[in-house]
């Protein structure tokens, strides 16, 4: 296990104490010793590492470097990697080899860091728990009958397991935030149009989200440096000027800041030893000069059935494009053209993808469109603005990331409106289209339990600066799971 | 609101998808577990409340009409299941 933060191997690098090849060769040797356990990963690229760490290596002695430069990363893989597998964790991607990189995995190349592989997810981002992958479940690190948290539980895992320093994540309704506290790291999902979404998978579009998972948030604050910047390719793509989110990290002061925190996060359903972490973390919060107003969101329950109209709904059309002709998965002898959509459809989608398209083909259809759809994304409206009205007396909101810590592989694979209730504190943050983030607050059972902040739109310098303060007075990112699972 | 199995073979065939009979009890409850779950949405007023379709608010981003990308089609079509001579191959169509 290598637990170094990312400037710290940049240091090292810079210092001529390791090279980009010995690093990427030390974590394929973590992942090929420990990842068997884990399944965090979908594709490792060994030769394709060693060759940009070689390329990394020659940058950095020509004093070409930047911070990231010779880091190995790893991506979700939902992000396209010209010529590389990119599943997006399904059987109908699974001979997938983009031919172009996603705008994401361009800006990391350019920085210079080196792409180790393709980190596990559920099925098109569809999931809590990363249960839905064509390539089997991912374990959580803490507790290898757990669940590591959805979809992002690869990255998640990947990191909290000490194979990678960092990777990529998306986030549409929690799963950059929810895999982060399940696993004990931070992440980071930023406003919507903050980071391109070219070559990203798209899931429900106006929804994801890609963003960084880290240890830190100091961390998290270079990896946002590298993935934020207009992208003209990308027509969601937002401009804005470009930010030094690692330089803002001590130029937000904690004293005088406003907390606001949601009387709906601590009601029923909320795990009483996570209420007493997320309470002990607001405390600390209040030590460093924070003052806490209680608030009310008071549409809070109601993003989730808007959350599963608008996401399937987004998703039904997404997926349309997969139709056995182009790219992707297609069955062996069709005898027509209706036996090849439906049939390579069945076979390429798992149940979860499958049952979400048909909810989001309902919601959409001729009469039942005014009654779902529409009152969904009117909703939506009020759910985004009752963040307003609470952002006129506060700099951010916090409260739990998840309602408990990670539950056991299997628990709600049946149900799966039990588990959509997982996301209950994530799910209106993607509605409203605002940057939140996950840190680790603290243990329940000895599993991780993480803090949400959630800020205004494009105020991720300040979540980053709030979370890297109360890093500097914490030591909870710094735990480390046990080779033995806990009891 | 509940559907019935009918019901869900008539989306099935909209979406393009096929629902094996032994599946469709399981996919019926489901559904309808869902569907439940969206009538929560029916308590909210929502007169007069414009739709929300992006966070922002933002209106679609347009570009001048000119050409920007190259021929890609060779590399396009490299991932394809089946070409011939630049197109992409299915079962036949048309007697």
């Amino acid at each position: 296990m290598d637990t170094r933060s990312l400037a710290e191997l940049g240091a090292a690098l810079a210092q001529g104490e390791t090279s980009s090849v010995a690093l990427t060769e030390a974590a394929l040797a973590r992942i090929d010793a420990l990842d068997g356990g884990l399944n965090s990963f979908i594709t490792v690229d060994a030769e394709g590492a060693l060759r940009e760490a070689r390329e990394a290596d020659a940058r950095i002695a020509r004093g070409d470097a930047g911070p990231l430069t010779g880091i190995p990363i790893a991506h979700k893989d939902i992000f396209c990697t010209r010529g590389l597998r990119t599943s997006c964790g399904s059987r109908m991607l699974d001979g997938f080899a983009p031919p172009y990189d996603a705008t994401v995995v361009a800006r990391f190349r350019e920085a210079g860091a080196v792409l180790i592989g393709k980190t596990n997810m559920d099925e098109f981002a569809m999931g809590s728990s990363n249960e839905n992958s064509f390539y089997g479940a991912c374990a959580n690190p803490w507790d290898r009958s757990r669940v590591p948290g959805g979809s992002s539980g690869g990255s998640a895992a990947a990191i909290a397991g000490g194979l990678v320093a960092a990777a990529t994540g998306t986030d549409t309704g929690g799963s950059i935030r929810q895999p982060a506290a399940f696993c004990g790291i931070t992440g980071l999902k930023p406003t919507y149009g903050l980071v391109s979404r070219l070559g990203m998978i798209a899931y429900a579009s106006s929804l994801d989200q890609g963003g960084p998972m880290a240890r830190s948030a100091e961390d998290c604050a270079l990896l946002l440096g590298a993935m934020a910047a207009h992208d003209p390719r990308d027509s969601t793509s937002v401009q804005r000027p470009p930010q030094d989110y690692v330089g803002g990290l001590q130029q937000h002061s904690m004293e005088g800041l406003r907390i606001g925190v949601p009387r709906e996060y601590f009601g029923e359903g909320l795990n009483n030893d996570v209420a007493a972490v997320i309470d002990a973390a607001l405390k600390e919060f209040e030590a460093m000069g924070a003052t806490l107003k209680e608030i009310s969101l008071p549409r809070t329950a109601l993003s989730i059935p808007a959350y599963y109209v608008i996401a399937p709904a987004e998703a039904s059309t997404n997926l349309s494009r997969y139709d056995g002709v182009r790219y992707g998965h297609r069955c062996q002898d069709p005898v027509d053209l209706e036996d090849l959509y439906t049939r390579s459809r069945e076979e390429g989608f798992g149940d979860e993808v499958q049952r979400r398209i048909l909810v989001g083909t309902y919601a959409l259809s001729s009469g039942y469109y005014d009654a779902y759809y529409k009152k969904a994304q009117q909703v939506r409206r009020l759910i985004a603005g009752d963040f307003a009205t609470a952002f006129e007396s506060v700099d951010i909101i916090a409260g739990p990331t998840t309602p408990g810590v990670a539950f056991k592989l299997g628990a709600k694979t049946s149900d799966p409106t039990a588990m959509y209730l997982e996301d209950i504190y994530t799910l209106s943050v993607n509605l409203a289209g605002l940057p939140a983030m996950s840190l680790p607050a603290g243990f329940s059972d000895h599993l991780p339990v993480g803090l949400q902040l959630i800020g205004q739109h494009f105020d991720e310098a300040r979540l980053l600066a709030a979370a890297h303060q109360f890093q500097l007075r914490s030591d909870w990112h710094r735990q480390l799971p046990g080779q033995e699972p806990h009891p | 609101m509940s559907v019935s199995g009918d019901t869900i073979r008539e989306i099935a065939q909209l979406a393009r998808l096929r629902v094996e009979e032994d599946e469709l009890p399981a996919l019926t409850g489901n559904f309808n577990a869902i569907l439940d779950l969206f009538e929560q949405l029916q308590a909210a007023p929502t007169d007069g409340v414009e739709p929300m379709a992006n966070p922002l608010d933002a209106r679609q981003t347009l570009r001048d009409d000119v050409v920007t990308e190259s021929n890609q089609r060779d590399s396009l079509q490299s991932t394809a299941p089946l070409t011939e001579n630049g197109l992409y191959l299915v079962p036949r169509v048309v007697d």
